[in-house]
């Protein structure tokens, strides 16, 4: 079953990132979800695997701007987008699964 | 003689084949018959396995490692007594030296050579393709640094083993690259159009299903290397089933997996792994015996589900 989307509400990290955003991107059925999503400078992007296939995150740049390790079952991988601009991203594994961050 | 079957039957052959079908080329022409119907098969014959993603441990198959024993044995008890083994490919999940173990181990207890082609999952490790190669290619020259593809000779027929799951592009299905494919023409050149040739890769060369990344984007580049070729056979994995089809003298065919089964294509909402019970869970799961039979060219394809 396919999980919608859940923007986590903005929250205080008390973590050396004080007052960062956070925004969730699942992988559900081999689909970023939201395939798009956009976020203020400063925000960190989380994604968490609900498959039970691995995936990864590869920026689309050649070569690309950054790379998550490979993200077995519920493994998450974090960065935050500190430069306004658009962010295209895919799965190192399954290639057809794409994705975008806009930061604004 | 083998009668002229008609494009119709051709046709018919290039549909799902099920279980227990036995598939035989004679001079690139497709026939299909059940097994125990068809003639012995008396040639050099190899066995492909695919698809063991050792360290797998989630439903429909917490004992990966074992059923992988089981395809094994099934080899190892195969009628046609094969040569060697040919894996098309993700022989770990995660490339994780504990899996790469274990899968060595495993295919060392048979006695037989194995040849290996890499899948995605095999080189997830920071390396690359380096730790694959060091574990599962030494026994042969590599067609390019780090490239993981190679060729071979055996009983006459020269057999391809190519990497398309590296430097994959975004939106995009396997991948060759053209330093691969600068070696294919290379390889190929010279070689007598009646040399028959066996390529093993892992995601198919051909396009079964786009939209879930089931194809290669530059596969059709190397098919047209190998057009003059009279008996070409292509084996692939990464699918998780059965599937064949023939064009012109090319024959297509992908292996069972020994841990899971995928969905057909476009059967499910994404090709994750099918959870289905443990009862059928071997009759999905399985091996293939590939047998040339010589001085009448034809090339039969067996292959052999681990249960019913």
């Amino acid at each position: 079953m396919r999980r919608r989307a859940v923007l986590a509400a903005p929250l205080i990290l008390a973590a050396h990132i004080a007052r960062a955003a956070e925004a969730a991107v699942t992988i559900d059925n081999f689909v970023f979800t939201p395939e798009r999503i956009e976020v203020p400078a400063g925000t960190k992007v989380v994604w968490t695997n609900h498959d039970d296939i691995p995936h990864s995150v590869v920026h689309a740049g050649r070569p690309p701007g950054f790379k998550s390790p490979v993200l077995d079952t519920d493994e998450t991988f974090a960065r935050v987008f500190d430069t306004p601009g658009r962010y295209e991203y895919f799965c190192g594994l399954h290639p057809h699964m794409k994705g975008v961050v806009v930061v604004t | 003689m083998t009668e002229q079957p008609t494009r119709r039957r051709a046709l018919e052959c290039m549909a799902w084949a099920g279980t227990g079908l036995i598939w035989t080329v004679t001079g690139g022409v497709p026939r299909s018959a059940l097994i125990g119907s068809a003639e012995a098969a008396t040639g050099f014959t190899f066995a492909q396995m695919s698809d063991s993603h050792i360290g797998f441990a989630r439903e429909p198959n917490m004992d990966v490692p074992g059923t992988l024993a089981e395809g094994l044995a099934a080899v190892k008890v195969m009628a046609a007594k094969p040569a060697f083994v040919l894996h098309t490919g993700d022989v770990t999940h995660l490339s994780k030296p504990a899996e790469f173990d274990t899968a060595e181990k495993l295919f060392g207890t048979i006695g037989l050579d194995t040849h290996y082609v890499p899948g995605e999952h095999d080189v997830l490790d920071e390396a690359g393709t380096k730790p694959f190669i060091a574990r599962f290619q030494k026994r042969h020259t590599q067609g390019g640094d780090g490239g993981a593809f190679y060729s071979f000779d055996a009983e006459g027929v020269h057999f391809i083993g190519l990497n398309n799951v590296v430097d994959l592009k975004s939106g995009g299905m396997g991948n060759l690259g053209a330093a691969q494919l600068t070696w294919l023409e290379r390889d190929l050149a010279g070689r007598s159009a009646s040399t028959p040739i066996v390529v093993f890769a892992h995601i198919p060369l051909w396009t079964v299903y786009e939209k879930w990344g089931w194809g290669t984007e530059d596969g059709a580049q190397a098919l047209s290397l190998l057009k003059r070729f009279g008996s070409v056979t292509v084996l692939n994995g990464h699918i998780h089933q059965v599937m064949q089809k023939v064009e012109g003298n090319v024959a297509f065919h992908s292996a069972r997996s020994t841990a899971f089964p995928q969905p057909a294509p476009g059967a499910a909402p994404s090709p994750g792994p099918m959870k289905v019970e443990a009862a059928r869970l071997r009759s999905m799961l399985g091996v293939a015996s590939v047998t040339l039979v010589p001085g009448q060219g034809p090339l039969a394809i067996i292959d052999t589900p681990l249960g019913a």
